[in-house]
């Protein structure tokens, strides 16, 4: 009887390991084939790589809120997506009337700020909202619980947006100087690729600084650490635990921007993927950790944007990008089981087991 | 007869060392207490014993077999129940439920048997009621079987989780501070409790225990752990009057009050 | 007064969304009582009362005078907030921005009236509702909730009025009183004054003496009450069986649709509900097991052209044999990963069905069409009154077996490790074993499902199996009472029967699930028909463990 339950496990565990090394072993014959193949050609992976890099680093910014709440909380904010999506869907108005009055064709620049300003405030307010309604009285309900309400709470969001925006998709205005290449070593980019990831590269150092830095930079640091002894030490919890919403919502509403520039297109359904994907990034870079959460997220673009062609092409598979989802998803499960605490690794592991 | 034994059991948590090459024997049908300051390594030595925590290095025998690689649910069915510090029923089932819950290794019942309500099942579940009951009694709670465990007194709630640990039928009983937050009555009658445990089902009894009334009034071996290692062992007697627990009790006062404290 | 405007605000915003979001308007089609009041303004006025009740409750003071004045003016704010509105819809097209701040809405709004009269007539509605339900807080508990139900009940009247009508057309003198009540649309006023004042009677009555009633029943010597278990349960079985024919076609089809989604919501209720595995991914089990009778049975791929009967062992083994594979990888993560990695797992799949990669072998984004029904014999399931019969033995199964396992050994050890895991293995419970076995179940009973539905539909499509069947699920378990079996069928009629019979509803779904997953936690974490023993020990004392828990360790 002992026996045999202990070889259950044992079992179990062997069997994780060989469909690890079997979907490795893919991955690698995969990308030989398509290699040895030469199908595409070095301008082909520098696009790939330029775009994972682009969405990678608006994953990183989405990823910020989910390890900052989960840091300081516990919890998964599932509705983190739809605080990305409430932004720059509300500074669609805001970017059509400019349009419309032909002001962003003038001041292009004054305007994207506008619009970044609109979208950042939209999305702080939505999830400090969030926090207030239904996160803070379940406080200190079971774990199950405030993850159920922010299922809720998403949903409720996205057919809210819905209902006063509308169903369909609109389409973004795009911004005429950022529409042309540009030519950078030989390669080139297109102008707002290159705005998309110097702009979250900006926002991510400023925000890594600012808790790195300041005094309430390091009160939340010390929350996500121990709010007893925080307490103790005279930090306003609440505060704190909002403060670290408001940091995530005006992260998410700047990527909600940089998005809407990339895909040029706003719907009330447009944070449900990149929220699961941004939380995978969190994930892959040790929830918790925000430095991780930024190399997840980059990491996490580029293996989209690669990964299609790269391996899945050489296996024979047909249409290649219709999967590109499931390999994030794969991503996401495969991090999960064998790897819970992130690539770079989490401290708070630990004292949570 | 020795039914524990741990020979060099070794536990550590990154840098720290919470148990040091502990050497402990418990004898058969022993009152055993573990006493010392806090972080001490009592409970960590429990968690050794009942499967939670896998010491590095070391062995932890029952009856000469064995614990160390053990999942939990293996190491109860071999004997070893255990209650726990800061109480942890299940708060949302009936204290009945609680105990049948303890009961779970001794039943056979499975899918198809139940869903089918075969004679032998029914049979087995009406036993198992009886035997629930039973306990319930035992631990004077048998008119509280459908509260749930939450909405239970504390003390009652320290009963419950006794009576669930004897449901699985132990040889060898872990009570972690048992008397914790209990006024000076009702930690009286635990004590006698605890001695009619040992008496009446002849089970041995490891406890940690924090209030010295209680060590020296039921206890008829006392080991005394500091930093990990073993400083003392013997009768109450001996360990009341044993220097080096004294001077481990009192040069680490103002830190251990320092430490609760904080925490 | 503080608490007062507090709650006012709070209750007129939430009134401008409701507006703004376009239920009102799309409500307003619907009279609850004919030409009187609309479902619309039903939902305005539910919404009023409402606050002006909590703020009448919220006040500090015990002077009626001072309850009445709060809630008096929780009401005006609302009135206020809405006048804002309409002022604002006057001044600017608002509908650039919210699609649906349509004129028709703010012609709602204003009762038709005109600004200056439609404003006025805001306030004053606004300040008489909520004043309304300060007095009814303050009026004695027999009064208030005799009056209480009696609104609900004509409210519900007027909600469920295309229920009742198909259901009492047939029964000739039974119709002619119908026809009374509900003429065309919503109820006459005679009907809604007859139906409040029956229904305040029945009520008094049993506040009265519905306690004696029901002591006196149970101090019925064993045989008597056996003989009325007995008979009760026979009756239930006639309804049960009966019911398709009493409601006829439509009806019926949504009566199935609310069977499969029990057939789920049983299989999830083991999952989340006993064993506490949140499984966000438990739609894709519902996709093994249609797209197993798909494949096995449907000539347009042509492998197997098995029959129903033939394919449904195949599905519902395919379900069990895929929970374990895919409870093997999870069974070590707790909580919040699980649901993530299970949520994972069912995008995986749906995008995998979805893709040409795999379409030679199920279809991809045109799915798998010309299912055969299921038939005994000669007799084919082919109308939804036909197959509702299917759907009732599945869901009769499926109930059966979660009420054997419930209080068993295993329910109990599924229990304990949904209460505390680490505990749960000390008892001697072998985590991986009970594990697996939930998600087993489960994803039998969802996979039988998913069988059942693809035959009923005849086609298989992968969009058909998106994460929100799985949300939609998890929401009717939940509003239900988890761990509950009678709370998933309450949950499954209240959350996918009612917005069936209310077309308007449909778009509104999604949005007013999500409300009240979050009310529900905050509010009644224990859903609207909790498991037998949790509402005893609730009634046996109003449990403080909530306002206790609240506020001891947020630090203040």
């Amino acid at each position: 009887m002992r026996q045999r339950w202990e070889e259950s496990i044992k079992v179990t565990d062997i069997l994780m390991w060989l469909i690890g090394a079997a979907i490795l072993a893919l991955i690698v014959s995969g990308s030989i084939a398509t290699l040895a193949a030469g199908r595409y050609t070095s301008r082909h992976w520098f696009d790939f790589i330029i775009f994972g890099l682009a969405q990678g680093s608006i994953y990183a910014l989405i990823a910020m809120g989910y390890t900052m709440v989960y840091g300081t909380l516990r919890m998964i904010n599932f509705a983190h997506g739809e605080v990305f999506m409430s932004g720059p869907y509300t500074a669609y108005f805001v970017a059509a009337s400019l349009n419309n009055s032909g002001f962003l064709d003038r001041q292009p620049i004054v305007s994207l700020l506008i619009v970044f300003i609109v979208s950042m405030a939209t999305s702080t307010l939505i999830a400090v909202l969030l926090e207030r309604v239904a996160y803070r009285p379940l406080r200190n309900a079971p774990r199950l619980v405030p993850l159920i309400t922010a299922i809720g709470a998403s949903f409720f969001l996205q057919y809210t947006f819905r209902g006063l925006y509308g169903s369909g998709f609109q389409a973004y205005p795009t911004v005429k100087i950022l529409e042309s290449p540009m030519v950078i070593g030989g390669f080139r980019i297109l102008k707002f690729q290159a705005v998309v990831i110097g702009a979250a590269a900006f926002l991510m150092i400023s925000l890594y600084t600012f808790i790195q830095r300041t005094r309430v930079g390091k009160a939340i640091r010390a929350v996500s650490e121990d709010k007893e002894v925080a307490t103790l030490m005279g930090i306003n919890i609440d505060r704190m635990i909002v403060t670290t919403f408001v940091i995530g919502g005006m992260a998410a509403g700047a990527a909600g921007v940089l998005y809407a520039l990339m895909f040029k297109q706003v719907h009330f359904f447009m944070g449900f993927v990149p929220g699961i994907k941004a939380f995978t990034a969190a994930v892959l870079g040790g929830i918790g950790n925000i430095p991780g959460a930024m190399l997840g997220g980059i990491f996490l673009g580029l293996v989209e944007s690669v990964g299609p062609s790269l391996f899945l092409d050489g296996l024979g598979i047909v249409a290649p990008y219709q999967l590109k989802d499931a390999i994030a998803f794969t991503l996401l499960v495969l991090v999960l089981i064998f790897r819970p605490t992130g690539i770079l690794g989490e401290r708070l592991a630990i004292k949570k087991a | 007869m020795a039914i524990l034994t741990a020979r060099k059991a070794t536990k550590r948590f990154g840098g720290l060392v919470a148990l040091d090459e502990l050497d402990l024997e418990v004898r058969e049908h022993a009152i055993h207490s573990v006493i010392g300051p806090n972080g001490a390594g009592k409970t960590t030595f429990f968690n050794c014993v009942t499967g939670f925590y896998r010491p590095e290095a070391g062995e932890i025998l029952l009856d000469g077999h064995s614990l160390v690689g053990l999942l939990p649910d293996q190491i109860v069915r071999l004997g070893i129940s255990r209650t726990y510090q800061n109480i942890r029923l299940f708060p949302n089932l009936t204290a009945k439920e609680n105990v049948l819950v303890g009961l779970h290794s001794h039943l056979r019942a499975g899918f198809v048997g139940i869903v089918l309500g075969w004679p032998a099942t029914r049979q087995e579940e009406k036993e198992a009621s009886e035997e629930a009951q039973n306990l319930l009694r035992f631990v004077n709670l048998s008119a509280k079987d459908d509260f749930l465990a939450k909405n239970l007194p504390y003390g009652d709630q320290r009963r419950l989780e006794i009576a669930r640990a004897l449901a699985n039928r132990p040889k060898l009983l872990l009570l972690d501070e048992p008397t914790a937050g209990m006024n000076p009555r009702e930690t009286q009658e635990m004590m006698d409790f605890i001695r009619h445990l040992r008496d009446e089902l002849g089970i041995t009894i490891l406890l940690i225990e924090h209030q010295m009334k209680v060590v020296m009034g039921i206890s008829e071996t006392v080991t005394v752990l500091d930093y990990g290692e073993k400083i003392a062992e013997g009768t109450p007697a001996e360990i009341q009057n044993n220097p080096q627990v004294i001077e481990a009790y009192l040069g680490r006062r103002s830190e251990v009050q320092a430490r609760s404290a904080s925490g | 007064m503080r608490q007062g405007i507090k709650i006012g605000l709070i209750g007129g915003i939430i009134e401008v969304l409701l507006a703004l979001v376009g239920m009102v308007e799309a409500f307003s089609q619907r009279y609850i009582i004919s030409d009187v009041i609309s479902m619309g303004q039903t939902l305005l006025l539910v919404v009023a009362m409402f606050t002006g009740y909590l703020a009448a409750k919220r006040t500090n003071r015990s002077e009626p005078l001072w309850v009445l004045a709060n809630s008096l003016i929780s009401g005006l704010i609302i009135g206020g907030l809405l006048s804002l509105l309409v002022i604002l819809g006057s001044m600017v097209r608002l509908r650039a921005v919210f699609i649906n701040a349509s004129p028709d809405l703010f012609k709602l709004l204003t009762f038709n009236q005109g600004i200056g009269t439609g404003i006025l007539l805001l306030l004053i509605f606004g300040t008489l509702s909520s004043s309304l339900s300060g007095l009814l807080f303050l009026s004695p508990s027999l009064l208030r909730g005799v009056l209480i139900r009696s609104l609900a009940g004509v409210a519900m009247a007027g909600l469920l009025q295309d229920l009742l009508r198909a259901i009492f057309a047939p029964w000739g003198p039974i119709a002619e009183i119908n026809q009374w009540f509900f003429p065309i649309n919503g109820l006459t006023v005679q009907g809604a004054v007859s139906l409040f004042i029956l229904i305040a009677a029945i009520s008094y009555f049993w506040r009265k003496s519905g306690s004696k009633m029901k002591t006196s029943l149970r101090r019925l010597p064993p045989t008597n009450q056996r003989v009325l278990r007995i008979t009760s349960s026979f009756l239930l079985a006639v309804i049960l069986l009966a019911l398709p024919q009493i409601l006829g076609l439509f009806l019926s089809e949504v009566l199935t649709i609310v069977g499969l989604f029990v057939l789920l919501g049983l299989g999830l209720n083991i999952v989340v509900g006993f064993a506490g595995l949140l499984d966000l991914g438990y739609v894709a089990f519902f996709a093994i097991g249609a797209y197993t009778v798909a494949v096995l049975t449907s000539p347009e791929l042509g492998f197997l052209n098995l029959s129903f009967w033939g394919a449904l062992p195949f599905a519902i083994v395919a379900g069990v044999v895929s929970g374990i594979l895919l409870g093997i990888p999870v069974l070590k993560m707790r909580g919040d990963y699980l649901a993530i990695a299970t949520l994972g797992f069912g995008e995986i799949i749906r995008i995998l069905v979805l893709s040409d990669f795999l379409r030679p072998w199920l279809g991809g984004a045109q799915g798998i069409a010309k299912i055969p029904r299921p038939s005994i014999g000669s007799v084919e399931f082919a109308t939804p009154q036909q197959i509702y019969y299917l759907i009732l033995a599945g869901c009769l199964l499926a109930g059966f077996i979660s009420w054997r396992l419930r209080d068993s050994r295993l329910g109990r050890a599924w229990m304990a490790v949904r209460e505390d895991e680490d505990v749960a293995q000390a008892m001697g419970i072998n985590l991986v074993a009970a594990k697996l076995l939930a998600f087993a179940t489960g994803a039998g009973f969802s996979a039988l499902s998913g069988a059942i539905f693809a035959s009923k539909l005849g086609s298989v499509y992968p969009h058909s199996f998106s994460v929100m069947i799985s949300i939609n699920i998890l929401c009717l378990i939940i509003v239900g009472g988890m761990g509950s079996i009678p709370g998933v069928i309450v949950g499954a009629i209240a959350l996918v029967g009612l917005p069936e019979l209310l077309r308007e509803f449909a778009e509104y779904r999604l949005l007013v699930y999500g409300a009240a997953l979050v009310a529900m936690m905050i509010l009644r974490p224990e859903g609207l028909w909790p498991e037998a023993k949790r509402r005893q020990e609730l009634h046996r004392e109003e449990a403080p463990e909530i306002e206790s828990a609240s506020g001891a360790a947020s630090g203040k």
